[in-house]
């Protein structure tokens, strides 16, 4: 994109060619195994102790596995099974599962709305994560928040129903004013959602109901958020944190390449305050520092604010990468915007963003796995997710204590495939955006 | 010189703060300035008043209390009667050292696991692989705790080594490795000025230290001369014995005169004394740092390995270089470049996540300032406000080393 | 030239520089610039690189500020007030060397951009318009490519569209064609010709000197931020007055 010169000419390689294979003939097994493991006398070493090291693991962990136990409702009733042979008590997992994946206070009857709103997270993401899907389908991924919110805490729908026609009230002012001027739009918009939201809770569900059908009062058994853990905290904890930090990020990033000093300095202070202190310092805050912040009285969820630090946290983060990604962009493309008459909002809006977003995705998603393991530090704030419901319930609980490996393997396992598979998705859009003509 | 010097002819029109680029980034600033005062003083009103509905201040005093406490991994002499800011200071040591062994180990790691992944050698190259991706996709946390467990799950306890048939037996008779932690002989010198102990074993190992820095710099000029006969003469001549008997020969002889010998640990009672005790918790959160962020730097190690293009190597083998001399000479002072700034942010990186000690039981400034104090004082905000400027501290430290590093390249590259 | 006849020069005053001077930082780039541009007019300017030909266009539209002295774009002065830059970028269209087509938009959204939000055109009507310049530019079909499927040539005519799409007045050029292959120029050079007989007026930085001869009415000669020497092609190329036009002029012409 930033090569205008290699877009000049139809086509130019940007990069050498690769070695292309030997000819057949002098190929075949014995030959790779040749060059590829015993060539010369430091490589066979090397290659020896790379199986002696292969067999050691496999020894040890191997019969582990197979010799596990999946079925048996205690410890000692596990030892028993085994009778002194190696083996995991893979039974806590079949036992425990839905702790592990829900928190031992999650009502199990209520599992499937969770597991539902799980499911249709994929739906949601998917017109995120590619762009070759039909746009249309960003409507869902719009109104998934809300959604999978009903769905997990429960309560009336009237909220997620308040709060969403707020967030549409809003959308539908800015679009209408965000050509006039940018600023007006924003302002008359988040104007728009407050007056709904206010109104909203002036009128409240019951009053709703009576008025206008009973519909507004239906609504799911509600779940204290407290009551959330396992690894359903750290999906949740994840996603939210990830979802939010982004327009902050973007923010933050925005104003650090400010032309105005005390905007940018601001930003430069707030970005390296919060990459310079440790998480666990800034849930530290959460836990025990944040509720000074708020007006006396009102107690906000603690689940809440540790969204509100995980949140500040990853967007100094993401504001890094992004800051990146306008860098990159060619001075041309703002000359261009300004030699059209479009101004600052638009220009940032229509040219900018777009273009420096693109560049920096994997960079973002690189920070929302990390972001994503991070979640785990919660437990040390006595918060019952994965971690946190083993060291916590479940490890202290008198039929599995001394269950250990099984459950850290487990938990273990859930991370790997999800940050895996993430960054499997990261280095596929690479691929992807270095060959893309856009 | 900057504004044009010929204003528009009419008076000042209030639009003009916004509509005019001489005054409109000045509108902007102030307005900004007056939402962030209002922000800031909405909160610092709401913590007061919650402060004084609670009955709390904040107040610092508490540092100078007695902790009344015990710490068993300490650098510095600690009692549960020193004060709550010698814990804060053991802690804030514990962290350094924690930090600075993990830092060396996870650099060993990372550019073995880092050069090894890019052998021609399949198999160990995908064994590389494996490692880095494994160890980069589950969380640290799961890490510390696993690593953990082995030190105390897997080691046997203090009392399988007692009796006639012990269970366990101490490694080549002088280390003993515990649930508790590893036992390992401790140096002491025992003919500092004769008998008299003038200088305590800390001093002794600084005089070490200083040998063996005076053996660098005698190094050096061996080296350097060596490099200015190459330039006369066309011929380097061979340093490798002098270079080693700089390096070794004086402190072996310092370690002589001095009567260097060392102290075994031994089984009295429960557990072990004497030596140099590492904790397990210690053991485990180096460990689990090491090995978690080594897996990073073997990426960066990896990459900046590649970014040095082939062709370089190649301009290096057609100028007839030695293939040896090619990675030492060509690739290694390159790949540095891009090597180093991602590494020391690893460097960071390991340094707030020694934070997680505090899983583990590892007292580190976390552990003491923010855990154990902080709950004990009840002094929260205090507390966090400390220990986030500590790390602040920290990272600007090797933020500003990073930048001195970043502009000494960039006047090379010039 | 017969061509020229054609092109028709109004009384009227587009473009009227006076006593402009620029500095980046202590480096006077701009000295004591004095132009006037007639309505319809088609300026060439030339000189020698770092010169400050590019400088001097770029402050006509505000992507460069001066600091002294005077720029008036039809009538509008160019002040420090945002309404007036603004006024004056949206009748003053601009072409780049590396052309700055905004890659991640189509052709079609890259020339509708500027009028919808600009201008305020409705969307269809900004894509009918869209399409008109498309055509005049002769690449109609590659509407919905985007820039990077594109040749410089067309790219380059795309980004004059692109410019037109906001009917401007005047046309401001920084050598348009210089990252541009030899086979390619003549496609884009003769986009401008062809604006230049439909009567707009033209400020164009260019080593052309054939499209000079053809097109221009006027071509000004600069030299370390000064202009030199301003005449119509004719004069100018076969009569140069200054020794530093005279040199110039053999170095580009001579081999
Ligand atoms: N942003 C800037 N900061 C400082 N100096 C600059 C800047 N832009 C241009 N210059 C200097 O101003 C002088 C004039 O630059 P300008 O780009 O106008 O030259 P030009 O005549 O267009 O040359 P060319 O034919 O090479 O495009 C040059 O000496 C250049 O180095
Ligand atoms: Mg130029």
């Amino acid at each position: 994109m930033s090569d205008v010169s290699a877009n000049a000419v139809g086509f130019v390689r940007t990069e050498t060619v690769p070695q292309s294979a030997p000819p057949s003939n002098a190929a075949g097994p014995a030959k790779w195994v040749k060059d590829n493991l015993f060539a010369g006398v430091g490589n066979s070493i090397l290659t020896i102790l790379a199986f002696i090291a292969i067999y050691l693991i496999l020894a040890k962990i191997m019969p582990w596995i197979l010799n596990g136990v999946w079925d048996a409702p205690t410890l000692s009733a596990c030892r028993e099974v085994l009778d002194g042979a190696t083996g995991g008590c893979f039974a806590v997992i079949s036992e425990r599962w839905n702790q592990l994946l829900f928190g031992f206070k999650y009502p199990s009857d209520l599992y499937w709305r969770p597991a539902l709103a799980f499911a249709m997270l994929f739906l949601a993401a998917a017109p995120v994560l590619f762009f070759d899907l039909p746009r249309k389908l960003l409507v869902f991924t719009g109104l998934y928040p809300f959604i999978a919110f009903w769905l997990i805490w429960g309560g009336p729908v009237y909220y997620p129903i308040m709060a969403l026609v707020g967030f549409v009230v809003a959308f539908k002012v800015f679009e209408r004013l965000e050509k006039q001027n940018f600023a007006l739009a924003l302002g008359a918009g988040v104007l728009g959602a407050a007056i709904v939201w206010y109104l909203g809770t002036m009128i409240g569900p019951d009053d709703a109901a009576r008025k206008a059908g009973s519909l507004f009062a239906a609504g799911l058994e509600p779940v204290p958020s407290r009551d959330l853990g396992g690894f359903m905290l750290n999906m949740m904890l994840g996603v939210t944190c990830v979802s939010l930090s982004l327009p902050l990020g973007i923010a933050l990033a925005l104003g650090r390449q400010s032309s105005m000093p005390f905007i940018k300095y601001i930003c430069v202070i707030f970005i390296e305050f919060i990459r310079g202190v440790p998480l666990i310092t800034l849930l530290f805050v959460a836990s025990v520092m944040l509720s000074y912040f708020f007006p006396p009285g009102t107690g906000v969820d603690l689940f809440i604010r540790v969204v509100i630090m995980i949140t500040l946290f990853s967007a100094a983060y993401i504001a890094e990468v992004i800051r990146g990604g306008l860098a990159a962009l060619p001075k041309g493309q703002y000359e261009a915007a300004d030699s059209l008459g479009l101004n600052y909002a638009q220009a940032t809006r229509l040219i900018i963003l777009p273009q420096a977003l693109k560049i920096s995705i994997p960079g973002i998603v690189n920070i929302a796995v990390g972001l994503f393991k991070d979640t785990t530090l919660v437990s040390v704030i006595s918060m019952f997710d994965i971690v946190g419901m083993i060291r916590g319930p479940i490890l202290a609980s008198t039929d599995w204590n001394g269950v250990y490996w099984e459950l850290f393997s487990f938990a273990a396992v859930l991370f790997f495939v999800v940050c895996y598979g993430i960054s499997q998705y990261s280095q596929w859009l690479e691929r992807r955006l270095a060959t893309d003509h856009r | 010189m900057t504004i044009m010097t010929d204003p528009p002819k009419g008076a000042f029109r209030l639009s003009m703060l916004l509509n005019d680029t001489r005054y409109r980034s000045l509108t902007l600033q102030v307005i900004a300035a007056i939402v962030l005062a209002l922000a800031i003083f909405y909160l610092a009103n709401n913590v007061v008043s919650n402060l004084t509905r609670l009955g709390l201040n904040i107040n610092f005093a508490f540092l100078g209390a007695p902790a009344g406490y015990d710490i068993n991994q300490r650098l510095i002499e600690y009692t549960s009667q020193s004060t709550n800011l010698r814990a804060a200071f053991v802690g804030i040591l514990n962290t350094l050292l924690v930090a600075f062994l993990a830092c060396i180990m996870a650099t060993i790691f990372g550019v073995l696991a880092g050069v090894l992944r890019l052998s021609n050698n399949w198999l160990v190259s995908k064994l590389m692989a494996f490692y880095v991706e494994i160890f980069r996709n589950i969380p640290v946390l799961i890490w510390i705790l696993i690593i953990f467990g082995i030190m105390t799950v897997v080691l046997p306890g203090p009392r399988a080594f007692r009796g006639e048939d012990a269970e366990a037996s101490m490694f080549l008779g002088i280390s003993a490795f515990t649930n508790r932690g590893v036992y390992l002989p401790g140096p002491e010198f025992s003919r500092i000025f004769g008998e008299t102990g003038i200088l305590s074993a800390g001093i002794g190992w600084l005089v070490a230290l200083a040998v063996l820095v005076g053996s660098f710099f005698g190094a050096r000029t061996v080296n350097k001369r060596a490099t200015r006969i190459q330039e006369a003469t066309g011929v380097r001549p061979a340093t490798m014995l002098t270079n080693l008997a700089i390096w070794f020969l004086p402190i072996i002889a310092f370690f002589i005169i001095t009567g260097l010998s060392f102290e075994i640990p031994e089984l009295k009672g429960f557990n072990f004394k004497g030596g140099i005790k590492v904790g397990a918790p210690l053991i485990a959160i180096w460990f689990a740092l090491s090995i978690y962020t080594g897996a990073f730097i073997a990426e960066n190690v990896r990459a900046g390995i590649q970014a040095v293009s082939k062709g370089q190597t190649e301009a290096a083998g057609a100028l007839g270089i030695r293939p040896g001399r090619i990675m030492s000479l060509i690739v290694l002072p390159q790949a540095m470049r891009v090597i180093i700034p991602p590494l020391i942010s690893q460097y960071l990186n390991i340094t707030k996540n020694s934070s997680l000690a505090i899983l583990v039981g590892y007292a580190d400034v976390t552990a003491t300032l923010g855990g154990i104090t902080l709950n004990q004082t009840g002094r929260a905000i205090e507390c966090i406000v400390l220990l986030m400027l500590f790390y602040l501290i920290i990272s600007l430290s090797i933020s500003a080393v990073v930048n001195v590093y970043n502009n000494t390249i960039k006047l090379k590259e010039r | 030239m017969a061509e020229q006849a054609k092109m028709q020069v109004s009384d009227e005053v587009a473009i009227s520089i006076q006593n402009m001077n620029k500095w980046y930082g202590t480096f006077h780039v701009l000295r004591d610039i004095d132009l006037t541009v007639q309505r319809g007019e088609r300026i060439v300017i030339c000189g020698p690189s770092g010169s400050g030909k590019s400088t001097l266009i770029r402050c006509i539209n505000a992507l460069e500020e001066h600091q002294k002295g005077s720029i008036e774009v039809d009538g509008t002065l160019l002040s420090s007030d945002l309404k007036n830059i603004d006024k004056i970028r949206s009748e003053v269209g601009m072409c780049f060397q590396h052309f700055n087509l905004f890659p991640h938009l189509s052709i079609l959204e890259n020339l509708t951009l500027a009028p919808i939000w600009v201008r305020k055109t409705p969307k269809k009507e900004a894509e009918e318009l869209a399409m008109h310049y498309l055509e005049k530019v002769k690449i109609p079909d590659q509407a919905n490519k985007y820039p990077g499927q594109l040749s410089g040539g067309q790219q380059q005519r795309v980004a004059i569209a692109r410019s037109l799409c906001m009917q401007p007045r005047i046309m401001l050029f920084d050598e348009p064609t210089s990252a541009l292959d030899p086979e390619m120029i003549k496609e884009v050079l003769d986009t401008m010709i062809e604006l230049a007989e439909e009567g707009m007026t033209m400020l164009c930085d260019t080593h052309e000197m054939g499209f000079a001869r053809q097109v221009a009415n006027r071509v000004i000669f600069m030299d370390e931020g000064q202009i030199v020497e301003q005449n119509e092609p004719e004069e100018f190329f076969n009569n140069p007055q200054s020794p530093r036009t005279q040199l110039f002029l053999s170095q580009i012409l001579g081999h």
